[in-house]
């Protein structure tokens, strides 16, 4: 009684005091900008997409029977083509590297130019980008758009809005029909898709990349970021004191406020409180607040920044890509002087240097070049040709009318390339053990000829026969070794003979 | 009993109005969307009950007007599997087994057939592998055949089985000895002591001699001066290490004295022709197949 009393009270008396856990978002207009970073965040844009899109695109003569594509990811019959590699599934620990690296990449990067991935180079930045700009063209600018918001439904936004979605929608289509072509020949599943004879699963898959891309760049935006995203939460580790971040440099800006056309700057910070870094900003925060979760670090805000700054006459570099530790260093100088434009005098004073090395940029570089080299070793040392062996075990073996002993085995011959060798089989470990199969020819000396598929498993059963006198044990250790034409070996495998007990 | 329904203060729902010991029960109906799924579902299963097969009766059941029948369903999936092969089964059926066996491709595909043919038909006697077993399951791995081992012999002896009744069937008769009382027990002896000599096992040398003569008068025309055995009446081979019924000498004796008689069911009939092809290509290669 007492503990329920106690709570009903609790909210009985307040109830409107308990926090809010779910916080509405707030819409994000970012407006136009132009400069420097503006310029590289469209190249990047245009070249990530221009991969994404035109790569399936691009054809690799591998010879007859293979794909012509030079990026293909084959899933029915199991290889995966770039350029002049192919990967068969037992191999996929080369994509296990390379997503290694990347994320060794990512961690070097980052640790060294701040989060310039998510500014710039993560797919979720790259097609938001794409859909503001799409936006921004059809229904205008940011004051345009908040305008078109607040106003009533009317044809004319009505129509905006149809063909900001249809737009869209259609890149969102292009997107999910690029991934497909990853998996498919390009030309074939395009003409496919488009007369309705492509599989139930690439319509699935084009259907899912459309929805996604339109719902996470049309809708979610930086939500993903913010929220969905786990590498905002911990790309802090990789960052320091010396990582170039996008900082407002408060000792020179503060105290902001409205400042008139001709009038002394002393005693004024160089902030004139424009709003142009909020107004610009693709996640709707203001960088002034210092540093936050939510920004991508995409210098939008310099951008902006620059140009303003450029207007009222004093020199750009108010928000830009800076550690923290020269901001420190900056501010510091700074301090003692009253605001004004003799603190950048005294801030100019201080050495701005980037500190590359560093025993944390070392140290993600050399598991960097570590995880290069095993991969290279790895991918050099590939052997093109395989055998195995596995003894039968039903039965165990066979007493032949002579009293000899034979033993079964099958023997897979896994031949990577696209040509089509004949390899000898020999055995070894058993004197006048002798080598027979219903499909391969008996050469010389013994030796069985094994015509081996191109690309593929050869699989034949072999048997092997030994007289009982040279049998010393139940179970024998025999090799079987297999030869080039050359007389070169190229494959051995160890098994065991069986016999019974002597 | 409802007495009064009234909203809470604390939370603002309606109470039900029910009241145990001055606590009252809050009325929180179910989400909307709860309650109009369940009725969807509902309504669904009316409709399916029309479409498909539902209510069951005494002897049968409703069948639904689409008329769907999961047996059906196997029966299509199983037609169209042999439709598939279909093409494959024809080559197969149309070529002699000698060009199966000289063709990759029907080699390929007669030793993937006649794997699961000789898994589903054959190997509850003669083993997953052709090993045998004991009590007169001959193994087929091994190179001694009674009735031949050639692809022709083994197709031939898949087809007709072995003391069938049928007009070509593998038939053989071993004389029972000793229990019709063709041969004296002291024969019977001699004459094992003489035919485990043939496989060079030693044993009473004088009594070896003496079955000798007894051999000669009453095996030689089916097993063969030197036990060599013969295949026209399938008379087994005695000469060498492999004893369908055991090589011991109780064994031969008991062979000797009471015959043996194996029967394999015949298979034409019960498989295609197609089948039994791919069976004796199979069964040559499990490592005894002769040329």
């Amino acid at each position: 009684m007492s503990t329920i009393h106690a709570l009903k009270q609790l909210r009985a008396t307040e109830p409107e005091q308990s926090p809010k856990l779910y916080a509405n978002r707030v819409k994000v207009y970012p407006a136009r900008v132009r400069g420097l970073f503006r310029r590289i965040k469209w190249f990047l844009l245009a070249a990530t997409l221009g991969v994404y899109y035109l790569l399936p695109w691009l054809r690799w003569d591998r010879g007859p029977g293979a794909p012509s594509q030079a990026v293909l990811v084959d899933m029915p019959n199991r290889r995966a083509y770039f350029f002049w590699i192919e990967i068969w599934p037992q191999e996929v620990y080369f994509l296990t590297g390379l997503l290694i690296l990347g994320a060794i990449g990512l961690f070097l990067v980052t640790s060294l130019f701040g989060r310039v991935w998510c500014g710039y180079a993560c797919p979720q930045t790259v097609w938001t980008d794409l859909f503001m700009w799409v936006e921004r063209a059809i229904e205008g600018d940011r004051n345009a758009r908040i305008k078109l918001d607040q106003a009533p439904w009317t044809g004319r936004k009505t129509l905006l809005k149809i063909a900001k979605h249809a737009a869209w929608l259609a890149i969102a289509a292009a997107t999910g029909g690029a991934w497909v072509m990853y998996f498919n020949d390009a030309p074939t599943v395009v003409r496919e898709v488009f007369t309705g004879e492509a599989s139930l699963t690439v319509y699935f898959f084009v259907g899912l990349f459309t929805a996604f891309t339109y719902a996470l760049a049309g809708w979610a935006r930086e939500q993903v970021c913010t929220y969905m995203c786990p590498w905002p939460r911990f790309q802090a580790a990789m960052l320091d004191e010396n990582s170039l971040i996008v900082t407002y440099r408060d000792w020179r800006g503060e105290p902001r406020g409205k400042h008139k056309a001709g009038t002394s700057w002393e005693g004024h910070g160089d902030c004139v409180d424009c709003g142009q870094c909020v107004a610009v900003c693709p996640t709707g925060i203001d960088i002034r607040d210092g540093q936050q979760l939510e920004c991508i670090g995409c210098g939008l805000c310099v951008d902006a920044c620059d140009t303003v700054m450029g207007r009222v006459g004093r020199p750009r570099g108010l928000i830009a890509f800076d550690t923290l530790q020269h901001l420190d260093a900056c501010a510091a100088a700074a301090a003692p002087l009253p605001a004004g434009p003799a603190r950048l005098d005294a801030a100019a004073a201080q050495p701005v240097r980037l500190k590359v090395f560093r025993p944390r940029t070392l140290i993600y570089a050399g598991v960097l070049g570590l995880v290069c080299i095993v991969m290279l070793v790895a991918f050099l040392m590939r052997t093109t040709i395989e055998l195995s062996v596995l003894r039968d075990r039903a039965p165990l073996f066979v007493a032949l009318s002579d009293g000899s002993i034979r033993n079964s085995y099958t023997l897979k011959v896994l031949n990577k390339l696209h040509a089509t060798p004949v390899y000898a089989l020999s055995v070894q470990g058993i004197a006048g053990a002798a080598l027979s199969a219903a499909d391969a020819e008996r050469g010389a000396a013994g030796a069985l000829h094994l015509p081996v598929r191109p690309d593929a498993v050869t699989t034949w059963r072999v048997h092997v026969t030994a007289p009982r006198a040279s049998l010393g044990a139940a179970s024998m250790p025999v090799t079987f070794v297999l030869r080039g034409q050359d007389g070169q070996e190229v494959a051995r495998y160890s098994s065991v003979f069986l016999s019974p007990r002597p | 009993m409802p007495t009064k329904v009234e909203k809470d203060s604390v939370t603002g729902t309606m109470t039900t109005g029910h009241e145990w010991d001055g606590i009252k029960e809050l009325n929180t109906p179910l989400p909307k969307w709860w309650v109009i799924i369940t009725w969807i579902t509902v309504a669904w299963s009316a409709v399916y009950c029309v479409l498909y097969p539902s209510w069951p009766s005494l002897s049968s059941y409703t069948g639904g007007t689409l008329g769907y029948s999961q047996r059906e369903e196997v029966a299509r999936a199983l037609q169209a599997a042999q439709a598939q092969h279909a093409p494959m089964v024809q080559r197969v059926t149309a070529a002699s087994i000698e060009d199966v066996r000289r063709n990759p491709e029907l080699l390929g595909y007669a030793m993937a057939a006649g794997r699961i043919a000789f898994a589903n038909n054959c190997a509850g006697c003669h083993g997953a592998g052709g090993q045998g077993a004991r009590g007169g399951f001959p193994s087929l791995a091994d190179d001694d055949w009674l009735w031949g081992g050639k692809l022709a012999d083994i197709q031939q002896t898949i087809s007709v089985g072995v003391r069938t009744g049928a007009d070509e069937a593998r038939t053989s008769q071993m004389p029972r000895f000793g229990a019709d009382g063709v041969l004296e027990p002291q024969q019977i002896n001699d004459v094992a002591e003489y035919v485990l000599s043939l496989s060079n096992r030693a044993g009473d040398a004088a009594a070896a001699q003496r079955g000798q003569t007894v051999y000669a008068d009453n095996c030689v025309s089916c097993h063969g001066e030197r036990g060599e055995g013969n295949r026209e009446f399938g008379g087994p081979r005695l000469s060498d290490n492999i004893w369908l019924w055991g090589g011991d000498k109780a064994s031969v004796v008991a062979s000797i004295a009471n015959a043996r008689a194996g029967v394999m069911p015949a298979w034409t009939g019960r498989l295609d022709e197609a089948t039994i092809k791919m069976l004796a290509v199979f069964v040559h290669a499990l490592g005894g197949g002769e040329q």
